[in-house]
């Protein structure tokens, strides 16, 4: 039986997303995907995925989703507690669902989009190269819509080396928060802005507002001006990050879902490597930004890339965190333990802590 | 979108556009001419890609580079897109070498195919029948798809018939709507919010996802709109919903 994902709820809205829609920008095909690349892209590693498979982006946590067969998945993204059928599990690291298991993901407590990745990937039929849902145009995804209660997702086949037991180490995750700074390179209409423009960019704090979504962030603020007031341009291709600013003098970055051209003065372009930020943004949160040369972004975008790439994945202890009633007195309990040694004939040790008591317990058979 | 400098750059000019695009900018102006050189660089460019290059999405004046910066410095691609532009600038620019094809779209306009159309003609002082006989009387040249998947813009239109976009776009186009916006003319391939102010449809599917490429339009193909009454309006819409509807086109000679 070929294994799948049934979404039970798809909390504000799930889409199916890849690493998005290359080649096809100049038939005016926007190229979508993941918002937040980096997140989907250590979801993939942690479950043993190639860079761009797909998974389910969760907007505003709130989803359940079914797992027909046993698989790995991993939750990556926005802060956000998740379970699996009750039992809460950490963020950013592997685990196995049983077949029958219910992923349940709460409510982000900092950012906003999650990444439910799971061995094999989601595997629905590719439309022009991607998995990826532009809902604007109804492309990719589903019939080109949010996931629905009901939908069920076929996966892959699962790959050799996915296994469960994988932690993006903590230390070298993006911090979200709600005031950022964002390194911007020049943008190709640098020219079109004055000087006193130029200024507003760099010395204010501008707002994300919430009208806000996956095509782009509206930012609230000073207004930035343009030369004799003409904001636009004729029209031309506009990239992820792009900072344009329409008539009101109030800029806008250009995210996933962009159209594929537009035809407002750029004054700047975010650094690839801030990309992932901005997905995490949400209303009300403070930027500043801060230009840097192309040399340099390219160069951190390298180093991030290739510190995710090397990044030790193996971790010890697994942490299981949760509160019991002992003798009717609530408790809080900590479970530590090496998963793989609970898998072996014979069992292992879980270190048990109640409040800060330590003791040893041996599991001789690990429940599935 | 339709100030117009007349003036070129020379040489062309590149712009950085973020860590991993540059965007080679011709001239601030639209032209057939400018046109033309932005597609004899993407053709070159596509008849021997560099290593690094990921994607080109050309404009109306301009061709967006998209680069693998991970493999490749900002500098590298721009002295090697400086060569380039040398090899295809002004020599070749001039002139555009590809296939000049009309494709002639069936237009049913007016009512409630067109509910602009009467207000575009008032603006233009000018009855409906004239703005139609003009409209449909020029071939016009795709200078660029974008706004939405399959969107052609279409330049060329008489300024006669020019007229502003609406003052509160609507949130929903038909499928095939022909518009007009400022100098420039269009055609909706799929429902989309819009601000254009519509004077006809087409039933003409101008736009597949199942295809490759998806877009039945290219950049430097032209158009030419062809009015049909209703009779053959639901004529053609039957052959198109059977899947059986050809869209002619002719070659126009250089």
């Amino acid at each position: 039986m070929s294994r799948s994902v049934t979404v039970i709820n798809p909390g504000a809205l799930s889409l199916i997303q890849d690493s998005g829609r290359q080649g096809y920008q100049r038939y005016g095909v926007p190229v979508s995907g993941a918002i937040d690349p980096e997140a989907l892209l250590i979801g993939n590693l942690l479950v043993g995925n190639g860079h761009s498979a797909a998974a389910i982006e969760v907007m505003f946590g709130g989803a359940e989703f079914l797992f027909s067969a046993e698989a790995v998945a991993a939750v990556t993204g926005c802060d956000l507690e998740i379970s699996l059928d009750g039992t809460r599990l950490s963020t950013w690291q592997s685990f196995v669902a049983p077949a029958g298991a219910v992923l349940r993901l709460g409510p982000p407590v900092a950012g906003l989009r999650a990444y439910v990745t799971v061995d094999g990937g989601i595997d629905i039929k590719p439309v022009l190269g991607s998995r990826s849902t532009h809902v604007a145009s109804g492309i990719g995804g589903l019939d080109g819509r949010p996931l629905a209660a009901g939908d069920e997702l076929p996966l892959g086949a699962p790959n050799a080396s996915s296994s469960p037991g994988a932690k993006f180490p903590g230390q070298l995750r993006k911090v979200i928060s709600n005031e950022l700074t964002v390194r911007v390179v020049q943008g190709p209409q640098r020219s079109s802005f004055t000087s006193q423009g130029v200024r507003s960019l760099f010395s204010s704090t501008y707002t994300v507002t919430d009208r806000s979504d996956r095509q782009g962030l509206r930012l609230d603020g000073p207004v930035i001006e343009a030369v004799d007031g003409r904001y636009d341009i004729i029209s031309d291709a506009v990239v992820s990050g792009a900072v344009q600013v329409p008539g009101d003098g109030r800029p806008i970055i250009l995210l996933a879902d962009r159209q594929t051209t537009g035809g407002y003065a750029k004054i700047a372009v975010v650094a690839t490597v801030d990309l992932p930020l901005l997905a995490q943004a949400v209303p009300g949160t403070a930027l500043r930004f801060v230009e840097i040369t192309v040399a340099e972004a390219q160069q951190l975008m390298r180093e991030r890339h290739a510190s995710v790439l090397s990044a030790d994945l193996t971790f010890d202890l697994e942490t299981h965190r949760s509160v019991i009633a002992i003798d009717g007195e609530t408790r809080e309990i900590n479970l530590d333990y090496r998963r793989d040694e609970l898998r072996k004939p014979g069992g292992g040790a879980v270190s048990v802590s109640i409040e800060g008591v330590r003791s040893t317990v041996r599991v001789e058979e690990m429940p599935r | 979108m339709t100030q117009r400098h007349v003036d070129s750059y020379e040489p062309p000019v590149i712009l950085p556009s973020g860590d991993q695009a540059i965007s080679v900018e011709f001239a601030a102006e639209i032209s057939e001419r400018v046109n033309g050189q932005v597609y004899a660089l993407a053709d070159a460019l596509t008849a021997s890609p560099p290593a690094w290059m990921n994607e080109l999405v050309p404009a109306y004046r301009s061709l967006l580079v998209q680069y693998d910066a991970f493999q490749v410095d900002f500098d590298v691609v721009a002295a090697e897109l400086r060569e380039r532009v040398a090899a295809v600038y002004p020599a070749t620019g001039a002139r555009d070498h590809r296939q000049r094809t009309v494709y002639e779209l069936p237009v049913a306009y007016g009512g409630e195919n067109g509910p602009d159309l009467e207000a575009v003609a008032s603006q233009a002082r000018l009855s409906p029948e004239d703005v139609v006989r003009i409209h449909s009387g020029v071939n016009y040249r795709v200078y660029m798809i974008g706004f939405s998947p399959g969107f052609p813009y279409l330049g060329g239109m008489d300024e006669r018939i020019a007229c502003p976009r609406l003052a509160t776009p609507r949130t929903r186009v038909p499928a095939g709507s022909v518009g007009i916006a400022e100098s420039q003319t269009g055609v909706y391939p799929n429902a989309s919010p819009g601000g254009w102010q519509l004077i006809g449809r087409t039933p003409v599917r101008l736009f597949d996802q199942s295809e490759n490429p998806p877009s039945v339009l290219q950049p430097g193909h032209y158009v030419r709109f062809l009015p049909v009454d209703s009779d053959e309006m639901s004529r053609i819409e039957e052959l198109v919903a059977g899947g059986e509807y050809v869209i002619k086109s002719t070659a126009l000679s250089a």
